[in-house]
């Protein structure tokens, strides 16, 4: 019986029939699920590692001890994982390996819109891109045995719209080859200058027999794929750009669609654009098929009428290429923006507003409190990758010490430990004046609550060895460490305002768990006593969803309201009663 | 037959997801293709999301367009007024009454229109509007809201009243069951 599989929950399955036997990965939105979904599988051990280069690099070491492994990442982890991504295609593998790196076209969990399939041209390592979640599945499992003849990790790429979307599956069975032998061989596995230049040499032979299997036998196994219809209009598209051309041209136009990116054929698609008479190359984000079309002098329309940002749709296609749009309907309303929010009860506002209170500069970073940015707290200045809180902060302050006492960086358990301790040993080392704030929320919230090395669970659910957050600041050189309670609004504002006043490094942990956490248990929703309220709005400037104004009173949504009292803490009449 | 669209929007935390998954599932088990489109990570935290859910015999494109849905399932007014346009003009809508607060709202920056229902309709839309959270109260839990809607599309659907029932029994965790029944079974005695 067919399966209605998201595109991860599939690619996990792919994994698993494939015969993965580890898998490492870092949660980031969309790629996450592919790991949370290979976690339930005993036979697959399965882990979160600190960052996405840990992760690739434990999966690099089990496919040379001989077991085929997995990792998985979104779009802007690949770059934290780029420097063993590009040595791994030297050395090659022993056991499979299969990376997932998810893109996210459209922003809608992302910093930025960076197009992965660079990283695969760059790193020669092959690429491969399914378009609906039976080929998550398929191109999953088909990548362990390309990985192993070639000799090279394969990449899968997905895209938010393929990695979020469920649609049927058949499953299979798991073809489970055991572990391989592992033999000693340093000119394969010792990356040094003489080992790496005899490797260069193994790597552009491989891309050569690459290519070659992307003009045949990757059409044979239906991976790269000609449809012909009406040849007025040829489409070249992989992904889900060749799902939208599907649903706006239907037989009005042929297709060439490609299930490998990297590397891309160049007969195939030469002889495909010559029998049909318009070639659109339909792709987001960058001109990457076209650049390749125009290097082999085949002529396409792409980027000129395209776009360079945001996703594609049907209609986007419709539009460009018949000149056809639908009508709509419009309703005369002003419809206010919905952005999102800190969840009612979230960790992160006492503290937020306790910074927002002193007033000073906020080196943000990636995670729930990234929302801290938004009004009314709007205490976030500058957001830029994982962990870059901290050490922009560092720069900051040798930029001008003076910064120092009206500066400090806060940054999410899991990010700090990704990345945000490298930019703590520097502060200690370098001696800058720094402020750190680790909003410690005992978990890894944003991606949907994944375990982290401070929280004492694996992504089974047992139990391990906790990082002591204070410890590690003591143990790399930071003298001044302290804990705060963020439903507490004094406490908070006291020990930032004493610490950014101290001529020393300092570390503040604000610890509460995230409110949506299961083990974390409510108080009963707060009122508001309609006599007793002056409607001042003072509560409303903490940004809670919860509270609202109704007939110029303040309300609390019962349903929503947990009770964390800081929203009491800021009314001068005594009007929030428990 | 054409490929069907249905859109579901709400407020992240509303269990847009959820109704989704229960839409999918029977949708599949009366044996369509189909493609289920979920928007994860940020914009669960309050803001406004969509779910896009398309069946027929080979669905190609996993989301809608602005003038795409033959039905707009909103768990939320302004909600509904935001998505408008993805409605096809002959398309229907369910529009569930309750109304909740945009930060820009609670902030001050922007109020809560009003009149909005009436909006939707002078539109052109094919208004059906039901008080769900009430509903799902009765049921046992605010937080019904979802199966309740489902109920009411249910009722508006081709399909049995037991393909239904089965995927809820699916898709609804086991201690949850009997009042998402109930939910259900409220949406679908709805009379507009």
């Amino acid at each position: 019986m067919k399966k209605l599989l998201l595109g991860n929950e599939a690619v996990a399955r792919g994994l698993f029939e494939g015969g993965c036997r580890v898998a490492s990965s870092y949660p980031g939105t969309p790629s996450t699920e592919v790991t949370e979904c290979a976690a339930l599988y005993d036979e697959i051990y399965c882990e979160w590692a600190p960052n996405e280069k840990v992760a690739m690099e434990t999966a690099i070491g089990a496919a040379i001890a001989g077991a085929r492994s997995f990792c998985g990442m979104k779009h802007v982890g690949l770059n934290v994982a780029a420097d063993p991504l590009f040595t791994a295609s030297y050395t090659g593998v022993n056991a499979g390996m299969v990376i997932v790196v998810a893109d996210d076209p459209g922003m809608h969990s992302s910093q930025n819109e960076q197009d992965s399939r660079h990283y695969a041209m760059a790193s020669k390592t092959m690429m491969l891109e399914p378009a609906d979640s039976a080929e998550c599945l398929a191109f999953a499992k088909q990548a362990y045995v390309l990985s192993e003849r070639f000799d090279t990790p394969v990449i899968l790429r997905l895209t938010t719209r393929i990695a979020h979307a469920r649609s049927l599956c058949e499953l299979g069975t798991r073809e489970d080859v055991g572990v391989l032998p592992y033999e000693k061989n340093i000119a394969k596995n010792v990356m040094m200058p003489a080992m790496a230049k005899g490797r260069h040499v193994v790597v552009e032979k491989r891309v050569l027999d690459q290519t070659a299997w992307a003009e045949s036998e990757a059409v044979d196994a239906g991976i790269n794929k000609v449809e012909w219809n009406s040849k007025k209009i040829g489409v070249i598209a992989a992904g889900t750009c060749y799902q939208y051309a599907k649903e706006a041209l239907g037989d009005q136009a042929s297709y060439l669609k490609l299930g490998c990116v990297y590397p891309l054929p160049v007969d195939l698609i030469r002889s495909f654009a010559e029998t049909c008479e318009t070639v659109y190359v339909l792709e987001e984000l960058d001109d990457y098929i076209e650049t390749h079309c125009r290097k082999h002098g085949i002529s396409v329309i792409g980027k000129d009428a395209f776009t360079l940002q945001g996703e594609y749709s049907q209609s986007l296609i419709a539009k460009v290429i018949l000149g056809t749009e639908k009508p709509v309907l419009t309703a005369d309303v002003h419809v206010p923006g919905r952005p999102p929010v800190l969840c009612a009860g979230c960790p992160h506002r006492g503290l937020f507003y306790a910074l927002k209170k002193i007033g000073v500069m906020v080196s943000g970073d990636i995670g729930c409190y990234t929302l801290g940015a938004m009004q009314p707290l709007g205490m976030i200045d500058t957001v830029i990758c994982m962990g870059a809180s901290v050490s922009a902060l560092h720069g900051r302050n040798k930029a001008n010490p003076e910064y120092s006492s009206k500066s400090v960086a806060v940054i999410g358990d899991s990010t700090f430990i990704h990345s945000g301790v490298t930019g703590l040993i520097n502060i200690a080392y370098n001696q800058s004046n720094s402020v750190v704030i680790i909003l410690d929320n005992s978990i890894t919230g944003m991606t949907g609550h994944q375990q982290n090395p401070t929280t004492g669970l694996t992504i089974k659910g047992d139990p391990t060895s906790a990082v002591s957050l204070e410890k590690l600041a003591e143990a790399v050189g930071i003298q001044r460490v302290r804990v705060v309670d963020p439903y507490n609004l004094k406490e908070c504002e006291d020990a930032i305002r004493e610490e950014l006043d101290v001529d020393a490094p300092s570390l503040i942990i604000s610890r509460r768990p995230c409110a949506l956490l299961k083990k974390v248990k409510h108080n009963p929703p707060l009122k508001v006593n309609a006599d007793k309220c002056r409607s001042c709005k003072m509560c409303m400037r903490i940004g809670c969803p919860a509270i609202s104004f109704k007939d110029n009173k303040a309300v609390i949504d019962f349903m929503q309201c947990v009770g964390c009292n800081v929203c009491r803490q800021m009314c001068k009449f005594d009007a929030i009663e428990g | 037959m054409a490929t069907k669209s249905i859109m579901i929007v709400g407020v992240g935390g509303q269990g847009t997801l959820l109704a989704s998954r229960i839409l999918g599932a029977a949708l599949v088990s009366e044996g369509f293709d189909v493609k289920v489109s979920e928007v994860h990570g940020m914009s669960q935290r309050g803001g406004s999301v969509v779910t896009y859910v398309r069946y027929g015999e080979c669905v190609a494109s996993p989301i809608i367009e602005k003038g795409e849905a033959d039905l707009l399932l909103s768990f939320e007014q302004l909600e509904a007024a935001r998505w408008l346009a993805y409605l096809k003009t002959d398309g229907k809508l369910i529009v569930n009454t309750q109304t909740i607060d945009p930060m820009t709202v609670i902030s001050g920056a922007d109020t809560y229109p009003d009149g909005v229902l009436d909006a939707l309709r002078a539109a052109g839309a094919d208004v059906t509007a039901i008080d769900a959270l009430s509903l799902a109260v009765e049921a046992g839990s605010a937080k019904a809201v979802n199966v309740v809607l489902i109920g009411v599309l249910a009722s508006k659907s081709e399909i049995a009243k037991q393909v239904w029932i089965d995927a809820l029994h699916e898709t609804v965790p086991p201690k949850f069951l009997e009042m998402n029944l109930k939910a259900f079974e409220l949406g679908w005695n709805y009379e507009n």
